[in-house]
């Protein structure tokens, strides 16, 4: 992860947006969004759906251009480079080869030669846990194991900075726990991570800050705890007032399992 | 209905006894369509990948193109290409019209088309699910196209199947530019139109089974190479 720590110079990060839009049939996705994403802490994208989460992680990862505002890496990407950033979707996408071909396939892409792949492929296996898996078709893997290889795989890459879109929305808990414990150990060893989850336990569990999206508005950015307790926005109090009733009203605690798994 | 019941048992026995006419005429119609095919898939594969994830200005054009020459009418193609390969053709000097080099000529025009056409759709598919993934990656272009084709190698088969089934089944025009001369340019679809034609229902007949018996047991090992391949790839 040397490369993760490299000088400040030389970093992506930060990423500046400055009054980005995007505009499609009209309607503003995303709705002059500004805002600088450091190198460091857990950024947790949160907002109810449709509130333009995806499409601002999109932006930011290139996937989609802005349809009018400025969008700026420290160092910009120069086409046919390695890829400093990676992201994790929710519906993950395997290729038809083995897991670890999965690996090395993205490290191909990323300029690594080929003695070095399938060594380094192994130990992105080794840390997520799947090196048992290695020879078997990654498309017959389960939910939770395809989602653990595709965190395998853009850790792989020794990204700067990771974007996971939701990455534990259709796993059942056990692996949700495990896709959490990942996530935690690439910040560790030095990505910065740009999330967006519809879990807000998970959401304060993982996040050092709140970006708080609503109808394609940046209304918010704190600190998880400052956001939980005292939201600075009425759009995000409201959010969490539907989400969290209980810290609202103290006669509901009695309901907080059952909201607990509400999404 | 004797007659016919006479037929089939002559043609039985012209199956057994491998009649050196009835194996020469097959051995043919393999050679001439499944090199019409090979080539069609070499040139119809990229062709297909580049329309389904490139963006040029007329490639909606192209790829409406591309599906109504699924259609073309074998003695159109004929035609055409009997046109072109004639002694005042532009192509003429090189004096293949009547040979079966012409006849390859003919079918890879007709199922260029479709294999191309067939390949687009399927990449096109493919693209749409893979495309956010790939780009995340730094897949773009032909990389990315290539990437697409090999991971969805085994639905293409069905393509290049379906090219192969129409080459084999086709009279319209090998008949033209193959001349249908007795030994040289005959193959079965040839044969069982001049045969029937002439009312030796044995020959057309044998050859009739052989081609149903030729395309069924292709599409049956297509389907299960590609239900095996599923279960093991996904």
């Amino acid at each position: 992860m040397a490369e993760a720590v490299a000088s400040l110079a030389n970093s992506v990060l930060p990423l500046r947006l400055e009054q980005v839009s995007f505009v499609i049939n009209g309607r503003a996705i995303i709705d002059r969004v500004s805002l600088s994403v450091e190198a460091g802490s857990r950024t947790i994208i949160l907002g109810p759906n449709g509130a333009g989460k995806s499409v601002l992680m999109r932006l930011c990862h290139g996937l989609l251009a802005p349809t009018s505002g400025r969008l700026a890496w420290n160092r910009p990407e120069r086409p046919g480079e390695r890829r400093r950033q990676a992201m994790v979707f929710q519906k993950q996408v395997m290729l038809r080869r083995s897991v670890l071909g999965n690996i090395t396939y993205a490290l191909k892409l990323a300029g690594v030669s080929s003695a070095e792949r399938k060594h380094q492929a192994w130990a992105a296996l080794e840390r997520v846990g799947l090196t048992h898996l290695a020879k078997h078709s990654a498309r017959v893997l389960s939910g939770g194991e395809q989602q653990r290889l595709a965190l395998a795989r853009a850790w792989a890459l020794q990204p700067e900075v990771l974007f996971l879109d939701e990455p534990t929305a259709s796993l059942d808990p056990g692996a949700a726990a495990e896709v959490e414990r990942i996530i935690e150990a690439i910040h560790g060893a030095g990505t910065k991570i740009v999330m967006s989850t519809h879990n807000l336990g998970q959401a304060r569990r993982l996040g050092d800050e709140v970006l708080f999206l609503h109808q394609g508005q940046l209304k918010e950015r704190t600190g998880v705890g400052q956001f939980f307790t005292t939201p600075s926005s009425a759009e995000a109090e409201a959010f969490i007032k539907g989400e969290l009733p209980w810290l609202y009203h103290n006669d509901a605690v009695s309901s907080l399992p059952a909201q607990r798994s509400r999404r | 209905m004797d007659v016919v019941l006479e037929a089939f048992g002559q043609a039985a026995r012209l199956i057994g006894s491998f009649d050196q006419k009835l194996v020469e005429i097959v051995l043919l119609s393999l050679q001439v369509s499944l090199s019409a095919v090979a080539i069609a898939t070499v040139v119809g594969l990229p062709i297909g990948a580049g329309l389904a994830v490139g963006k040029f200005p007329g490639r909606q054009a192209l790829v409406v193109m591309l599906n109504a020459m699924m259609g073309l009418p074998p003695v159109v193609v004929g035609l055409l290409v009997y046109l072109l390969l004639s002694r005042a053709g532009p192509l003429g000097e090189f004096g293949i019209l009547f040979t079966p080099s012409a006849m390859v000529i003919a079918q890879t025009v007709l199922i260029l088309p479709i294999i191309a056409a067939l390949t687009r759709q399927a990449v096109e598919d493919a693209w749409h699910e893979y495309r956010e993934q790939l780009t995340s990656l730094g897949a773009r272009g032909w990389r990315a196209a290539l990437t697409l084709v090999w991971d969805i190698r085994f639905s293409l088969i069905t393509a290049v199947l379906a090219g192969l089934g129409r080459a084999a089944a086709e009279v319209g025009a090998v008949i033209i530019v193959g001349g249908n001369i007795d030994g040289v340019t005959r193959v079965m679809t040839t044969t069982i139109a001049l045969e029937t034609s002439k009312g030796d229902l044995p020959l057309a007949l044998s050859l009739g089974v052989i081609l149903v018996t030729l395309v069924v047991l292709l599409n049956a090992s297509a389907q299960s190479l590609k239900q095996l391949t599923e279960r093991r790839y996904g």
